[in-house]
């Protein structure tokens, strides 16, 4: 494959990213093809590009984010555009009325790019609707989060070599997981086969309709499988509402050595992070070179988003000159 | 002394089951004689004749579930406003909720709703009384004096009345003037979330309201007016398990009835598709399943009346993400059309459809009107039962636009509105 700087042709027919939702295996081999080249990139020592030179990124963050925040800050410099953090505080009562007044005052700034995290469902779809840039989305509500969904996919197609025919357990609270949907849809889309693992009281309803297998018991789900997702369980979750404690979640749905020689013998975990040990899973496990791809993920997630921005700023519209010099 | 002779029209009291072409005379505001007879000497001297064209005449419709912004909210509707929005949509009746700002729970504010109405409103307008003071769902209020000063009905509104205990003595006092209690059936614990709970809540990642929130509150009301007696209606019922409670109840005699929204009857959960907050309604809208099940209890008489359950919201309260955006929809102007749609399609009768907005929300609230007899109120609406047209929002009287049927097509509309005689609205003459 050339080098991205050579070859700006559209390679993925959305104008946003909003959800993987409605994209297809081609869109997503695409992505993932592209990521790949990035990842090589960003391993030299000259990291840099100029694909989004004279571009301007806003990062939108109305959840605070440290991890995905950074690493599409890190994602937009190495490709050459301009980035702007802004990071809106949820205090504010009128969140509605912040979140439209925000982008409309966001677009006429003429950005190309406005990557947004918003605590609810469908917010970064309706600010996609009031600005004229591309949008991505970091994270909506429990909706989506696509990136994450595809550095996921990235992570496990250059270990495993491919998603199709793979057996993937995603573990935990999958009632309020975006990341769970993301990566349900996606690895779903690819031809990989989906279980979902928790105790009843985090899973959502209906999830049956969702073309999974789902298990209570732990051991049981982890049979033959070859990648095993973990997700991050809020603490404030755990004290009674939705898990009696701490301890009791571990013993049940904690990822242990135990639990995971269920799985295949050359199974692999991944955590989207941040990662409460001793939780969710056990530090051994997560640190656990052979076993664990947590640290490539985060690795991957910048190659993977640099991919997303690239692709969406083949669409815009281009100025001439700008082209020209680009070249 | 004013007369106005309709002649040639479909009259239509679904009451008496009455249907025929004749003549009706008003005078006066009221209606002193109707037949095929009526007439037949020729319309006397100084009446003014309106030729109705074979079109349907029947009583003018009681909506008995409508949120007004006055007091408190004036830029969401004023009283005023309703009223025409109301007129345009054939309903000559407009019962209001008393969750404005203050909240109509003491005598004072019954007679300001009444005054208000008096000066501003185009249609009959009356108030019910909160169940409890402040809607706060703690104390109840005065149901002897408020109903003396004219609250038809008490309810906590688009609140439900979570304490049973409170409930129950309510329930039990209100026998003591007949009152009729209306309770928003929903769970609070519940009902937390924002759409019904289903697949597409858990795929939208949205929050959802189980049936089970509402089924539980209608459950646990029955078992209530079992030990106290009383006179109970559940404003709006959404799913088929609700329908099956109530038709169940019925069975057993007890006086429970029941009301639906016209949006219930014709929407369902899918058209929130795309976060769209116009579809936010509470109860939420379920899925077509439930929706058919509402459809069949309707013709079955299992549900008793069709309400709008208008509430007017501003963008401000709408534009937002789904989970922030406010609850409601306005209906006053669709309420007939929508209800139309289900003639035209072959699930209920035309004389079904107006029974449950006519005379039977005003036998419940004791409103003496809602049918075509000698000596009531002239509350009449001239329909053109087939009359195709597009709802367009900037059309719409209401000041807030928050209707779930942006650009439908309809077929019916109301060509005139009475109210004790006068024309209220004609159909392309409004301005």
């Amino acid at each position: 494959m050339s080098s991205p700087e050579t070859s700006p042709a559209p390679i993925f027919p959305h104008r946003h990213l909003i959800g993987i939702e409605g994209l297809s295996p081609q869109d997503i081999t695409a992505l993932l093809d592209l990521a790949d080249t990035y990842v090589e990139q960003n391993r030299r020592i000259d990291k840099k590009g100029a694909v989004l030179r004279g571009r301007t990124q806003i990062n939108l963050f109305f959840e605070a984010s440290t991890r995905t925040q950074s690493s599409f800050e890190l994602a937009g410099k190495r490709l050459g555009a301009d980035v702007m953090n802004m990071s809106v505080g949820t205090s504010s009562v009128k969140k509605g009325e912040t979140l439209i007044d925000t982008a409309v005052t966001l677009n006429a700034m003429h950005p190309d790019m406005i990557v947004v995290r918003h605590q609810n469902s469908g917010a970064v779809e309706l600010l996609s609707q009031k600005v004229s840039c591309s949008v991505v989305n970091a994270g909506d509500g429990a909706h989506e989060h696509p990136t994450q969904a595809l550095l996921d996919a990235l992570t496990i197609r250059r270990r495993k070599g491919k998603l199709q025919g793979l057996q993937v357990a995603i573990c935990g609270d999958i009632l309020h997981s975006r990341v769970a949907r993301s990566n349900i849809l996606l690895l779903q889309t690819m031809g990989a086969r989906v279980r979902v693992i928790g105790p009843p009281t985090l899973m959502p309803t209906g999830i049956e309709r969702f073309g999974v297998e789902i298990f209570h018991d732990m051991k049981k789900g982890l049979e033959d499988c070859d990648i095993v997702m973990m997700l991050r369980l809020q603490l404030e979750r755990m004290a009674g509402s939705y898990v009696p404690s701490q301890r009791e979640y571990f013993r049940y749905y904690g990822l242990d050595y135990d639990k995971l020689s269920a799985a295949k013998p050359d199974a692999l975990v991944m955590h989207p992070g941040p990662m409460n040990r001793g939780v969710e899973i056990d530090s051994a496990v997560a640190d656990d070179i052979h076993r664990s791809l947590i640290r490539e993920q985060v690795e991957m997630g910048v190659a993977v988003r640099m991919a997303v921005l690239d692709a969406l700023a083949r669409n815009l519209p281009n100025d001439p000159d700008t082209a020209e010099t680009a070249k | 002394m004013t007369r106005t002779a309709f002649v040639n029209a479909r009259l239509l009291d679904p009451a008496s089951g009455y249907d025929q072409i004749g003549n009706l005379l008003v005078e006066d505001g009221k209606i002193v004689d109707l037949g095929p007879d009526l007439f037949n000497d020729g319309v006397p001297e100084g009446v003014e004749t309106v030729e109705c064209g074979g079109k349907v005449l029947c009583p003018g419709l009681v909506d008995m579930r409508v949120f007004t912004g006055e007091p408190g909210a004036e830029h969401r509707e004023t009283l005023a406003l309703t009223s025409q929005a109301a007129a345009a949509g054939g309903v000559t009746t407009v019962i209001v909720m008393p969750n404005t700002d203050p909240v109509i729970d003491d005598v004072a504010l019954v007679d300001f709703m009444e005054r208000r109405a008096r000066d501003t409103a185009i249609v009959n307008v009356h108030p019910m009384a909160a169940l409890t003071k402040g809607l706060k769902g703690q104390e109840m209020t005065e149901i002897g004096l408020l109903k003396e000063a004219g609250a038809v009905a008490f309810t906590d509104g688009d609140k439900a009345v979570a304490n049973a205990q409170v409930v129950r003595r309510a329930m039990s006092y209100a026998k003591l003037f007949d009152a009729l209690l209306v309770q928003h059936a929903e769970e609070p614990a519940l009902a937390s979330g924002v759409m019904h709970e289903g697949e597409l809540s858990s795929r939208w990642g949205l929050p959802g309201i189980p049936a089970a929130a509402e089924t539980i509150m209608i459950e646990r009301d029955l078992r209530l007016m079992e030990l106290t007696g009383g006179r109970l209606h559940i404003a709006q019922i959404s799913c088929e398990a609700s329908v099956e409670i109530i038709r169940a109840a019925k069975n057993r005699g007890l006086q429970v009835t029941c009301g639906v929204s016209a949006a219930h009857l014709q929407l369902n959960e899918l058209d929130i598709q795309g976060y769209r907050t116009f579809f936010k309604l509470s109860p939420p809208l379920r899925s077509e399943q439930d929706r058919q099940a509402l459809v069949a209890g309707l013709a079955d008489g299992t549900i008793d009346v069709i309400v709008s359950g208008h509430d007017p919201q501003d963008a401000d309260v709408k534009r937002r993400p789904f989970e922030e955006a406010n609850f409601g929809a306005i209906g006053l102007e669709t309420l007939l059309a929508a209800g139309l749609a289900l003639v035209h399609s072959g699930d209920v009768p035309l004389a079904r459809l107006l029974d449950t907005m006519t005379h039977v929300p005003a036998d419940l609230l004791d409103l003496g009107t809602g049918r075509l007899a000698a000596g009531l109120p002239a509350d009449l609406i001239l329909i053109d039962t087939d009359m195709p047209w597009q709802l367009k929002p900037e059309a719409l009287k209401s000041v807030s636009k928050n209707t779930p049927f942006e650009d439908r097509r309809f077929q019916g509309r109301v060509l005139r509105t009475i109210v004790g005689g006068r024309m209220v609205f004609v159909h392309g003459e409004e301005g």
